[in-house]
């Protein structure tokens, strides 16, 4: 009787269930692309000077990730072995290419501020990485679902990075003036123009690793 | 069927290439009209900028005839008549011949009675090309306004050059000492009297871009705006 059970179970595997939920929860943390994988470092340290870039640049990848990642599922017995990663380019490559285009016509203003962000997406490691590792082996939903979480993962960095870089480095928020309104000017402070310059982002994407490695336990090193 | 085989893997790539051509490109035929429309809505509307009247693309395209009265082609110094239209003239085509060769557009702007004049400007930033606009007041030599557009410098750096803190630092300055043309330069630390600006940090190369983009897009019109102040001036008596 247990195993009819887990036959109904098996085929009728709810949506979000815990392994389906993990799929996703687990690239926020244990899994992170970019503090755990150290996959897309080269998109971290390009536009994370503000915060609004950084944002879009999340929310392009997450509709690259998640779309691409359900389209290679689909097709995944139909690829042939032997140029899957050219199959997986085009995919990508199309899909930015989509995004563009039509960010040119209906949202004009935003398409200027990402210029060539959006044309980067295609070289990030993330995308391929995940059509390559997952959604060639796995269903539609799960391969969405992991697109998903990946590009969540990814994004949940690149505005924390941004945050502080902008902050510390230009003394805004989303381009806001806040050290100058309470007045932190005035006492003598002074931006860090360091913040600027890529290598601090290096250096605050360590800083976030190590607050992570030091607070999730699956990821402590034994000596 | 074998996916495998030699057969089925250049079928399946040629029908991929095939699909995937057929749908960028009728994207992009469906979608030209209106990015077409943008870019010129966003010119009409960086123009304006550059003498202060700040519009939204759509209206920039309605209230552009009310602002600029008269668009000419500048060539050598002297007015001339050219097969395309001042407006259509491609900057990048032009800034690439030589300053005597070149045919380069002016706009005679009118506002609150004064008039100005609408220089187009092109160079070279970091990344890629950058360009703007910047509007003389009717002596051609005292900057009313800059405006400055780029393709892909980085952002909080070279990307700088867009935002309105760094394009109010040029209102006031002169591009003229006396009759002779000495451009406005944008320089690193203290910017000292009317022909400098402070560039920006991290930036250096955009602002270099923009120093050079300045002093070589200026050049072709200094003979035109000396004899058409000589004309004011003679009005004037």
């Amino acid at each position: 009787m247990s195993t009819e059970t887990q036959e109904v179970v098996k085929s009728k595997e709810p949506l979000f269930s815990k392994k389906n939920r993990r799929l996703m929860t687990d690239p926020l943390n244990e899994d992170n692309p970019i503090t755990v994988q150290v996959l897309g470092i080269c998109s971290a340290l390009a536009i994370t000077v503000k915060l609004e870039p950084a944002i879009v640049m999340s929310l392009s990848v997450f509709f690259v990730l998640g779309v691409g990642n359900v389209v290679i599922s689909l097709m995944r017995n139909l690829i042939p072995n032997r140029i899957r990663i050219i199959v997986q380019l085009v995919v990508v490559a199309s899909l930015v290419i989509l995004v563009d285009q039509t960010l040119k016509a209906f949202l004009y203003d935003v398409s200027k501020q990402l210029s060539v962000f959006v044309g980067l997406i295609i070289t990030n490691c993330i995308i391929m990485g995940r059509f390559e590792a997952f959604a060639l082996g796995n269903t539609p939903w799960k391969s969405f679902l992991d697109g998903v979480g990946n590009a969540a993962g990814y994004g949940a960095i690149l505005v924390i990075v941004a945050f502080f870089r902008e902050l510390f480095g230009s003394g805004t928020l989303f381009g806001y003036p806040l050290f100058e309104k309470i007045g932190l000017y005035s006492t003598g402070y002074e931006n860090n123009g360091m913040m600027l310059l890529p290598p601090m982002a290096l250096i605050v994407v360590a800083l976030i690793i190590w607050v992570q490695r030091s607070k999730t336990k699956s990821l402590i090193e034994e000596e | 069927m074998d996916v495998n085989s030699n057969k089925y893997t250049y079928v399946f790539a040629l029908i991929m290439v095939i699909v995937v051509a057929a749908l960028l490109s009728g994207t992009s035929i469906a979608l030209k009209e209106r990015q077409e429309a943008n870019v010129r809505q966003e010119k009409q509307q960086d123009i304006l900028k550059s003498i202060g009247v700040i519009l939204d693309r759509p209206e920039a395209e309605a209230q552009f005839d009310n602002y600029i009265k008269e668009r000419l082609v500048i060539k050598n110094g002297s007015p001339v008549e050219s097969e395309v239209g001042a407006f259509d003239i491609n900057m990048a085509d032009a800034v690439a011949k030589s300053v005597e060769e070149r045919e380069v557009p002016l706009y005679v702007a009118e506002k609150d009675g004064s008039t100005y004049y609408i220089v187009p400007l092109r160079g070279k930033g970091l990344w890629g090309p950058i360009w703007g606009y910047i509007s003389l007041e009717e002596d051609g030599s005292t900057v009313y306004g800059a405006t400055f557009g780029h393709k892909g410098e980085t952002p909080g750096l070279g990307a700088e050059i867009s935002t309105n803190e760094f394009q109010a630092k040029f209102e006031g300055k002169q591009i003229m000492e006396g009759s002779d043309f000495v451009s406005v330069a944008v320089i690193k630390g203290n910017p000292e009297g009317e022909h400098e600006v402070d560039g920006i940090s991290g930036g250096t190369i955009t602002s270099d871009g923009v120093d050079a983009m300045l002093e070589e897009c200026l050049k072709p019109y200094i003979e035109y705006f000396n004899s058409s102040n000589r004309a004011t001036a003679l009005n004037a008596q």
